[in-house]
């Protein structure tokens, strides 16, 4: 048993912690959250040349830092607790998971442009009717002589706006919600066919409808096999929400950092409030929670190679626990800041609003809590 | 023991449905449980039915009320939660006024009442203070007596609505040795006067609800105090039972329970209704039944009110648990709308005309974090429970 990280993890985490209290403090945030881009190339150009961490789960053949999922969570851990908006999670581990899954001298070309900052990429999975289910597909792609021709609807598509290329899901065959028939295509954002409506997200994010109306695809743009791809997008959806569930604790930590200054210096009753018991006993909660989820999300990170069961059940335990934890420590935090919390001006009333969008983010506390128990009740059965 | 309304009472719920049904303006239905309305959206229902002389329910018949009994006036507030009509705001007709028809002269009764009434005057409430929250008494705003006239200094926050506000009712320090609750006057300030800076809070789901009030040497004619000197704590103490009427907010909760079933009914999960879903329908049906509890909570606490009783400190008990199935009923409903509760409808860029995603699901996130203040404001639910623990149970 062995909790420790190596010397390099080690760097990774101090030396994008350093980059982000130095360049990324919550003014500078807001400024670019509400900008007109919403994100900050230069910044995500520094993730590429000044830190590299953009090729920190990519292998050195790859150009890559040599890590995996491990060097996914220490980052996304960081980026939480600055609430980054530039798209790490879309982009290295989503689109780098799934190229890495479905692989190909393309794939390998398109993730050394990921490394370079060159190619951003956004996961149109989800639709408006399918909730959580990833096979519930109306989006359809039709061979067309060697290529495709892709229809459908494709439903808030988180950092689209800032997209070089999209990564969708279509079916090829089978019916709406089979397991088989669903394919994985690369679509270039300025593609004929392919129209978007970009919007900003509550938590200060951007993300896009995405409409294809009879774009017409190259033959190489389907990743992977035909038919084939759900298990793929169940495997690197599952990797995403263990990264999500190391923002959260990142997200998390500062809330309960931030309540606990506000309450030691804040006076009511000629004392601090933090010496009332009731907020004391809330205060050590949150801590309990922000710990629970620390060990849950360190457990399912380190499961992600294990069988489909046992990474699933892990994933599904980890998030469900972290989206408690979420709505928890969130409110937690708003109540004992007051009426400070409700305003816009504190950083806090912003880590709140991502912590409660992570909560149903790649699936709700009650989706996970019913997948856990289906592999953990019903396969034994 | 009955649990049925008298025929006489189901007559007149059948009068005051009729009346809004016929009345209610056609323009703002659906929108009465928005954070976002504009001032004429609020006024113009205020209007009609202070026309109608139903708008102060509860004041004395003499000074304008309707000489209902407290049945009556239950019923009448739940029909027009039930019809989800705009909001009377509080700030005129459930606090500053009672507190000038029982506290105040002959001349302030017949100076202020009738703009409170007809809704000409809008009111805004100046309590809270930056370092005053829980512990209201502790306030600082000072008011120094200059002839006939106050000479009003300091600040106040959190205040709803001010933006629009012609009035005010403050709180505010005139002796400042004496105990913290001994030396507050209660004062009514012209918010047109020269000193008076009302300044933006936007708030978590993007709205300008509430605003901090700045008061610079603002003169306010001695004649614009309610009561003593000195005893403004006294009006307050009054306005706080007064606010605690209807803060259960059940019948509001009742419509929001129904608008949260319709959309789960509508949302797919799994290819099938989301309220066919187990856990979804447990959670449901375990906030009916706590909003059925609080109602026949609230039901109890009414009729030792009509019996003369009157809302004690057991009201807390409505505040605590009202604004809990409040929020439930939010976090239910983000829950419910899936990936739609992500996307931002105010501000910059964009076409904020055509939501994204279904009508149901657009102001989910807004409505959750806004809901988060209601176990914040009027007396935070920690300060209830000290409440209820030293009131009602004596500890």
């Amino acid at each position: 048993m062995d909790f420790s990280y190596t010397e390099t993890q080690t760097m990774l985490r101090d030396t994008l912690a350093r980059y982000l209290s130095d360049r990324y403090d919550h003014e500078t945030r807001m400024k670019v959250s509400r900008s007109d881009a919403g994100w900050s190339a230069a910044t995500w150009k520094a993730f590429a040349d000044e830190l590299g961490i953009l090729g920190a789960p990519f292998t050195e053949a790859q150009g890559g830092l040599g890590g995996g999922a491990l060097e996914n969570m220490i980052v996304m851990e960081e980026l939480g607790s600055r609430l980054v908006v530039e798209p790490y999670l879309s982009t290295v581990v989503i689109g780098g998971g799934v190229l890495r899954a479905t692989g190909g001298a393309a794939a390998d070309d398109l993730i050394g442009r990921i490394i370079g900052g060159e190619v951003v990429t956004a996961f149109a999975y989800a639709e408006p009717h399918g909730r959580y289910d990833w096979a519930d597909l109306k989006t359809t792609a039709k061979k067309d002589g060697a290529g495709w021709v892709l229809n459908g609807h494709k439903a808030v598509v988180r950092d689209a706006p800032h997209a070089t290329h999209l990564i969708v899901s279509a079916r090829t065959g089978g019916g709406q919600r089979d397991r088989d028939g669903v394919s994985l295509f690369l679509v270039e954002k300025g593609a004929r066919g392919v129209s978007t409506r970009d919007y900003p997200t509550v938590d200060g994010g951007r993300a896009s409808e995405v409409y294809f109306e009879n774009a017409s695809l190259p033959a190489d743009a389907l990743l992977g096999a035909e038919g084939a791809a759900l298990p793929v997008i169940e495997r690197v959806i599952d990797e995403a929400t263990v990264a999500i569930c190391a923002e959260a604790t990142g997200v998390m930590r500062q809330l309960h950092l931030q309540t606990m200054d506000y309450a030691k210096q804040r006076k009511q009753f000629g004392r601090a409030i933090s010496d009332f018991q009731v907020l004391q006993h809330r205060m050590v909660d949150m801590f309990m929670e922000v710990e629970q989820s620390v060990s849950l999300t360190l457990m399912a990170t380190l499961k992600l190679e294990e069988s489909d069961a046992e990474r699933m059940k892990a994933v599904s335990a980890a998030k469900s626990r972290v989206g408690k934890a979420c709505r928890f420590v969130g409110q937690s935090a708003i109540q004992i800041h007051g009426g400070m919390g409700m305003t816009d001006e504190l950083a806090v009333g912003h880590y709140f609003k991502r912590a409660t969008m992570i909560e149903n983010q790649f699936g709700s506390i009650d989706h996970h809590l019913a997948r856990y128990e289906r592999l953990s009740f019903d396969a034994a059965a | 023991m009955d649990l049925q309304f008298s025929p006489e009472d189901i007559a007149f719920r059948d009068e005051v449905r009729a009346f809004i049904a016929d009345n209610y303006p056609a323009g703002l239905r659906g929108k009465g449980g928005r954070e976002d309305l504009s001032k004429e959206d609020i006024l113009s229902w205020h209007r009609i039915l202070a026309r109608k002389g139903w708008v102060a329910p509860a004041w004395p018949k003499e000074y304008g009320g309707t000489g209902w009994n407290a049945v009556q006036r239950y019923i009448f507030s739940e029909e027009l939660a039930r019809a989800e009509t705009t909001p009377i705001l509080p700030f005129g007709i459930a606090m500053v006024g009672p507190v000038i028809y029982t506290f105040g002269t002959p001349e302030q009764k017949a100076k202020f009442l009738p703009g409170i009434l007809s809704g000409d005057d809008w009111w805004c409430q100046g309590y809270s203070e930056p370092g005053a929250g829980s512990d209201l008494a502790s306030l600082r705003t000072r008011a120094e007596r200059d002839g006939d006239h106050y000479i009003v200094n300091g600040q106040k926050t959190w205040t709803t609505l001010a933006q629009h506000a012609d009035w005010g009712f403050f709180l505010v320090r005139t002796d400042p040795a004496a105990k913290p609750q001994e030396g507050i006057s209660f004062l009514l300030i012209d918010m047109k006067s020269p000193g008076v800076t009302v300044r933006p809070i936007i708030t978590l789901g993007g709205e300008h609800e509430v605003n901090e009030v700045w008061l610079e040497n603002v003169r306010v004619p001695v004649e614009n105090r309610i009561y003593e000197e000195n005893k403004g704590w006294t009006c307050a103490k009054f306005l706080l039972a007064h606010e605690r009427t209807g803060i259960a907010g059940v019948a509001r909760s009742k419509r929001g329970v129904e608008r949260l079933r319709d959309i789960a009914a509508s949302e797919v999960d799994q290819g099938q209704p989301l309220i066919q879903n187990p856990f979804f329908k447990r959670k449901i049906a375990e906030l009916e039944i706590d909003l059925t509890s609080l109602e026949y909570t609230e039901l109890r606490s009414l009729a030792s009110t009509a019996a003369g009783k009157g809302p004690g400190p057991e009201s807390s008990l409505l505040k605590i648990k009202g604004s809990e199935i409040q929020q439930r009923i939010t976090e239910l409903a983000l829950e419910a709308v899936g990936h739609y509760g992500a996307p931002y409808f105010r501000g910059f860029g964009g076409d904020n005309e055509h939501g994204i995603g279904p009508d149901y699901a657009q102001r989910a996130a807004p409505t959750y974090f806004n809901m988060r203040k209601t176990t914040i404001y009027g007396g935070s639910n920690e300060i209830q429970r000290n409440i209820i623990a030293k009131m009602v149970l004596g500890l």
